[in-house]
């Protein structure tokens, strides 16, 4: 039970991964992968804020700004000198990984016996509990102000871009400018997850970020589903259906974890899980035409 | 309030595949004008309009709008003055966004989006009263997608979003090219009756020659990026149709 409890808040911190990778491959329809480093970086920065005794707030404000900066390097990459997202996102991500190196001082920092945001709440005499309730409110308020964000009139702006950049240009919109605050704020995002990782696991590790787009892409991709399913409009609903999307990820590697697969597949099960997400669709259209 | 001089446009200079689309245009277009333009394929008739709306910039010459000089201005800058409505229905809207939330974005067009919500109550009965103008019966759906109406139906909701906020110069590209003759008929009336209301300069692609001929107080025939013919309301008003066909048969 525990086990499964500890899959669902871990499934929570990797969901704020899970709304930046929707607002770039849903809204944008940008391939970003400059989250692998911006997700370790916002874990470095909350490595080192801990370890100073920093106060929470200002390790999270610290975090998001460093993963904007990922986010807007990237955008200037791929706006100003017309270089392939994909690209921009790699070079972006490759350089991170010296730069988180760099601010870690070495490949991995404990934080055992400093601050930790999951030790904030004491209600239940289960400190499982408490942890997922500081998830699910954290996440819950972070839900809630995307969905506010994107249904202001700069989010209209927002979701047009990435939907018809020529009626977007008609009305007034930069779209260079709106995809790099996109990518700065899906990357801020992910630095969050960074942030939230970093006190749920006790440590932060150089290696941490590898991989972790693809997470996030099986996990937004399952979210989608679901929504496309239900036919769900309403934006809040659909950030809480991808943060959904992120859990039943973390769920399904739980079971295989608990079936006795060796812990040093679990990339290649992440990697086999996200293509059957992605293949399994098409193969079932095949068909039917 | 459109002036051109000497604007030239050459794309792939140097190349094999150079093309001299503009070649020194020198144009006025006053206040108020409905211009019809004309021309085969290939003549420069887009790439005049897409000078206008910013979207080519010239390799030679000035334009000015209202009098400024917006020669290297970007396109989404200019969206100031000008409005356009695409050839391609889906080229001014947004398909996955509901008929509100486009509506809401034309209503800001010449402003900043801000981070606040803007869609009230009044704003959804502004947007329906103007949408029942049209006597589509779209009034009651502008929660619905904007990809999921067809093609006469957006184009007809482009040209009413396109008087959601302030417009000088509207720009019409084969409006009505995807369209069935009935949507057509439809577009181009709301089109005349928005053009009238609001005292729009407006510049109007056709290859169709009977709206070439009902539309419009100024008639302009492009050939190999020159200005061939240039008539004025009166003399545009005794051409037939077999004047304009035969235009095009050399």
């Amino acid at each position: 039970m525990i086990f499964y409890l500890s899959a669902l808040l871990l499934g929570l911190c990797l969901s704020a991964m899970g709304l930046g990778i929707f607002i770039t491959m849903k809204i944008f329809k940008i391939p970003d992968i400059t989250t692998d480093g911006s997700y370790t970086l916002g874990a470095a920065v909350t490595a080192i804020g801990l370890i100073q005794g920093w106060s929470l707030g200002l390790i999270l404000l610290f975090s998001i700004g460093a993963g904007a900066m990922a986010g807007i390097l990237t955008g200037l990459v791929h706006t100003r000198l017309k270089i392939d997202a994909l690209l921009a996102g790699i070079l972006v991500m490759t350089g991170l990984y010296s730069v988180n190196l760099t601010i870690l001082g070495r490949s991995n920092i404990p934080l055992n016996n400093v601050n930790n945001i999951f030790e904030a709440l004491s209600i239940f005499g289960n400190p499982i509990y408490n942890e997922l309730w500081v998830g699910i409110l954290f996440l819950g308020i972070l839900s809630a102000l995307l969905a506010y964000l994107l249904r202001t009139d700069f989010g209209i702006a927002m979701r047009a871009t990435g939907n018809s950049e020529s009626m977007t240009r008609a009305m007034g919109i930069n779209n260079d400018r709106m995809k790099i605050i996109g990518l700065a704020i899906a990357n801020a995002l992910t630095a969050i997850s960074g942030f939230l990782m970093a006190q749920y696991q006790n440590f932060t590790d150089i290696n941490m970020g590898i991989g972790i787009v693809l997470v996030g892409l099986g996990s937004v991709l399952i979210g989608d589903a679901l929504i496309n399913w239900l036919g769900i409009q309403h934006l809040w609903l659909r950030l809480l259906f991808i943060m959904l999307g992120c859990i039943l990820f973390q769920m399904a590697l739980a079971v295989a974890l608990a079936q006795g697969v060796n812990p040093n597949m679990l990339k290649l099960i992440t990697s086999i899980f996200v293509l059957a997400i992605v293949g399994i669709p098409r193969l079932i259209k095949r068909e039917a035409l | 309030m459109i002036s051109f001089q000497h604007i030239s446009k050459t794309f792939n200079r140097g190349k094999v595949n150079e093309v001299q689309a503009l070649n020194d245009i020198n144009l006025e277009i006053n206040q108020g004008e409905f211009v019809v333009l004309i021309g085969s394929n290939g003549s420069g008739k887009t790439t005049l309009l897409n000078t206008i709306s910013g979207a080519v910039l010239p390799s030679q010459g000035s334009i000015h709008l209202l009098d400024q000089e917006v020669t290297k201005l970007s396109e989404h800058k200019r969206s100031r003055w000008v409005a356009r409505v695409f050839q391609d229905p889906l080229g001014g809207t947004a398909p996955e966004l509901s008929i509100l939330d486009n509506f809401r974005l034309a209503a800001l067009r010449t402003q900043s989006k801000k981070l606040r919500i803007g869609i009230n109550d009044s704003f959804k009965k502004t947007v329906r009263d103007k949408i029942a103008l049209l006597g589509m019966g779209l009034e009651d759906k502008i929660q619905q997608a904007m990809g999921t109406l067809s093609g006469g139906q957006r184009q007809a909701l482009t040209l009413l979003m396109s008087t959601m906020d302030h417009t000088d110069i509207l720009l019409l590209d084969e409006p009505t090219a995807a369209l069935d003759p009935n949507s057509a008929e439809v577009v181009m009336q709301t089109a005349e009756k928005i053009i009238q209301e609001h005292q729009l300069t407006t510049v109007f692609i056709t290859h169709d020659l009977q709206e070439a001929l009902k539309y419009g107080d100024r008639l302009i025939q492009m050939h190999r990026g020159k200005v061939l013919r240039d008539f004025d309301a009166k003399m545009k008003g005794a051409l037939t149709f077999e004047d304009l066909f035969a235009w095009f048969k050399n």
